[in-house]
């Protein structure tokens, strides 16, 4: 009998260590699209602001590798990657932004106030292409080869940690 | 100024604490009555008040969105409606673990207050044991998660609410869960303070038994309202998904729906002490546990929340000490209590004990798969379990006990013979044959499905017998508690079995004017039309809708964007009949100008959410019941003590 008494804390004990050892290990708890890895769906964006023409998907077959940066004016975290994506652009990354759900008068006072680092910048009304390349929110930058193929997803802001990480991603893509 | 009261409130309540802890171990030194154990009791109650008190600032701080605090800022937003911004205040960890702390504390007020039958030193144990584990959870709000945090520079706007939270189902599904949950943490104490003083007696368990019932009502509750909500607002068509989260809130249930019942052979046969106060110390365990795996982030889930390995590492050291510290006391102490009376296998307390090995044994199948990854993750192969092992695996153990479930009530206590019910066990058989029969003729369905409507009739059937022979008027409320929970699980299982078995799905992509068909309604897409909410703006497509030659009906199913955060809802509409309901979800359009459109056809669906219903409604009449005897039993005692000193006076 007496033994049977202690069963249930050396199962406790078994998970408890189980536990702590789980939660030691670093984890990636951010959803990641199921297309990194592949070529980009075919889209065409009309411009979403009158000083940047819109995107083709066919764009991003030519060439160097570019970041698709995924954002809103609405968008609370988006101000806080501006300077971040300002600093790639002056480290010569082409970057492609996706405005979802946005006017293009608000597009140009968030270009005014926090600057313009992009290139292109396409209006997506309806999230069709931010759900067609698997994004769950704003923003959210994706590095694309030169040949289409999406290599890499950044989930939420860029923060000044991620910059160089970014820059070996592009690396990596380019080659 | 309403935020600091809020914390001093926090801080003056953790202290109490440490005085209800420290005076109730005084009161079991030596048995000597101290003067520090005079002081539980008070202590604990006026803890009660001012964590009640320290909520409602929390409260208050968010029906006025004050964005100098971090956790309005945070999780709130000027533009909500009222009711949101409240329960805002608990949709947040910070939030919850105070409203998980608030319960407790009002819980262990309320038995400093009222509970009389328990020996006193086992009422110290208890109240010392409830003060120690509070301390864990005011350590915790107090040293990492503070919810009053203020920040240096007021936010001009909040961040809002996750949308899917802006729902009035689950602005009440979290606290009634919470009340459930941090309802056994009463009973724990109680096993705990038995444990302490060896005292587990017919008495013990009565005094344990509504706390048992209360928690059991509102995780009875909570798991309907969350399941509701899931399957209305995720758009899950299912009525469970084997999610880590969701099977966290089911293992303190099954671990509570065990405990009930062997709390009721120990109140009233004096049997199964030793179980009993295990399964006391296992259903609180199992509400913890499911507090780290949602909040550690150790498991992947669809809707874990919180998420932070350095709570996740605080929860854990709770977990090594309040269930580690239990089991141990529990190893050294329980071979000192004695297993109680004896019973026949065919008796009332031999149906309960099969009831209580089957349901453990689908606690320990649930626990498993759940905890399965995180075992597998250790050697690096990642799987997830899902369906194809919980619904077989678990049907294993839970036909045998819905089996058991349906005849036992119909057996007497101690000894009896199964000659003497050989009619009703006729009656059921037969019932239950019969259904598999028709069902098998009828259509084609898959095993689970058909035994699932075969025994949802005949349990139906027999939990109605003990009522036969007897005047309604005097079978107790308790009984009719039992029945209608009984009720209760066919009636769900009938609709969870229907839903398996004849539900239809329908996925078309419509151009405006478009018609299709799902089950017995045909559907036309008349328009898609933008709609404006406050905080949203969304696509909604009108549809009408015609069951067979009824009459038409217009629905409206959106895509809803919110933008504080963005995020993008589906407010799916459902249209209910009383033979089920049609399930309408709106999707994105396609490139040539159609939309999708996803229908379901559920017949009887509506029946899992009526028939838990019933199951907590036979809790609470379960507990009228207990209580309204209670009540009359100290009145009888104290009628006979005055008529006794009456005579000794005289």
């Amino acid at each position: 009998m007496s033994w049977r008494l202690w069963l249930p804390f050396l199962l406790f004990f078994g998970f408890a260590g189980l536990a702590a050892y789980q939660l030691s290990q670093p984890k990636d708890d951010t959803v990641k699209s199921t297309m990194v890895g592949k070529e980009l769906p075919y889209f065409t964006l009309p411009p979403a602001s009158l000083e940047r023409p819109g995107v083709d998907s066919r764009y991003f077959y030519e060439g160097e590798p570019k970041l698709l940066n995924i954002w809103a004016s609405w968008c609370l975290p988006c101000i806080a990657e501006a300077s971040q994506l300002e600093q790639l652009k002056e480290e010569g990354v082409e970057i492609v932004g996706v405005a979802i759900r946005d006017e293009p008068t608000d597009v140009m006072r968030f270009l005014t106030e926090h600057g313009n680092p992009y290139s292109r910048i396409g209006r997506d009304d309806l999230s069709e292409v931010q759900l067609a390349i698997g994004s769950s929110g704003v923003p959210e930058t994706f590095v694309i080869d030169g040949k289409g193929v999406i290599t890499y997803q950044h989930v939420g802001d860029i923060r000044p940690e991620h910059v160089p990480m970014l820059l070996e991603e592009l690396r990596k893509a380019g080659r | 100024m309403i935020a600091e009261i809020g914390l001093a409130a926090l801080w003056l309540a953790a202290a109490l604490a440490v005085l209800q802890l420290v005076g109730g171990a005084l009161a079991l030194r030596g048995g000597t009555e101290s003067e520090l154990a005079a002081l539980t009791r008070p202590a604990a109650v006026l803890q009660g008040g001012l964590v009640a008190l320290s909520f409602a600032m929390l409260l208050w701080v968010f029906a006025i969105t004050d964005l100098s605090v971090k956790l309005v800022a945070m999780n709130s937003h000027s533009a909500k409606p009222l009711i949101f911004k409240l329960s805002g205040a608990w949709g947040n960890h910070e939030g919850s673990m105070l409203l998980w702390v608030t319960v407790m504390a009002l819980a262990g007020a309320l038995i400093a207050g009222i509970e009389r039958r328990l020996p006193e030193r086992t009422m110290q144990a208890t109240l010392a044991a409830q003060g120690f584990v509070a301390l864990g959870f005011y350590a915790f709000l107090l040293l990492s998660s503070n919810p009053f945090e203020r920040l240096p520079q007021p936010a001009a706007e909040g961040l809002g609410l996750n949308p899917l939270l802006q729902d009035i189902g689950l602005a009440f599904h979290p606290p009634t869960l919470y009340i459930g949950y941090v309802g056994l943490s009463v009973a724990f104490s109680f096993a705990v303070g038995a444990l302490i003083t060896r005292e587990v007696t017919p008495a013990f368990a009565r005094a344990m038994r509504p706390w048992i019932l209360g928690a059991w009502v509102f995780l009875t509750l909570g798991l309907v309202a969350g399941s509701y909500w899931a399957y209305y607002e995720l758009g899950w068509g299912g009525y469970w998904f084997w999610d880590p989260v969701e099977n966290a809130a089911l293992m303190p249930w099954l671990a509570a729906t065990a405990l009930l019942h062997s709390a009721g052979v120990l109140a009233s046969r004096d049997a199964l002490r030793v179980w009993t106060i295990m399964l006391g110390v296992v259903a609180f365990s199992m509400s913890m546990l499911g507090t780290f795996l949602v909040r550690s982030g150790v498991l992947t889930s669809v809707h874990a929340f919180a998420v932070d390995p350095e709570r996740g590492s605080f929860i854990l050291l709770l977990l090594a000490l309040y269930i580690g510290g239990a089991l141990l006391l529990f190893a050294l102490r329980a071979g000192a209590i004695s297993e109680g009376e004896r019973f026949s296998v065919a008796s009332r307390e031999g149906a309960l004990v099969v009831n209580n090995v089957m349901l453990s044994a689908i606690l320990a199948v649930v626990l498993l798969g759940t905890l399965y990854p995180l075992l597998t993750e250790a050697f690096d192969v990642r799987v997830s379990v899902g369906p194809p092992y919980f619904n077989p695996v678990g049907a294993i153990f839970a036909f045998p006990m819905l089996a058991v479930m349906a005849v036992g009530p119909l057996l007497r206590w101690r000894r009896d013979s199964w000659g003497r019910i050989s009619k009703e066990l006729a009656l059921v058989a037969a019932l239950l044959l019969a259904g598999i029969v028709l069902f098998a003729v009828l259509g084609e369905m898959a095993l689970l499905p058909l035994l699932g409507l075969a025994f949802a009739i005949a349990l139906a059937v027999a939990s109605l017998l003990p009522l036969k022979g007897r005047r309604l008027k005097r079978v107790p409320i308790a009984t009719w508690g039992m029945i209608t929970a009984h009720l209760g699980i066919a009636v769900m299982l009938f609709g969870m079995a229907s839903e398996g078995a004849f539900s239809q799905e329908r996925l078309a992509a419509l151009e405006e004017g478009g018609t299709t068909s799902v089950g017995p309604w045909a559907v036309r897409l008349e328009a898609v039309e933008p709609v404006a909410g406050p905080n949203w703006t969304a696509l909604a497509g009108r549809l009408t809708v015609r069951h067979r030659d009824g009459e038409p009906q217009t629905i409206a199913p959106q895509s809803r964007n919110f933008w504080a955060p963005p995020q993008q809802t589906t407010e799916s509409v459902l249209v209910t009949r009383w033979n089920g309901q049609l399930y309408a979800v709106m999707g994105g359009s396609s490139t040539d100008g159609r939309w999708q459109v996803r229908l379901w056809w559920k017949p009887f669906v509506t029946l899992i959410w009526y028939g838990g219903l019933l199951i907590a409604l036979g809790g609470v009449l379960a507990l009228v019941g207990r209580i309204r005897s209670d009540l009359k039993h100290r009145y009888i005692s104290r009628r006979i003590t005055e008529r006794r000193e009456e005579r000794e006076n005289a």
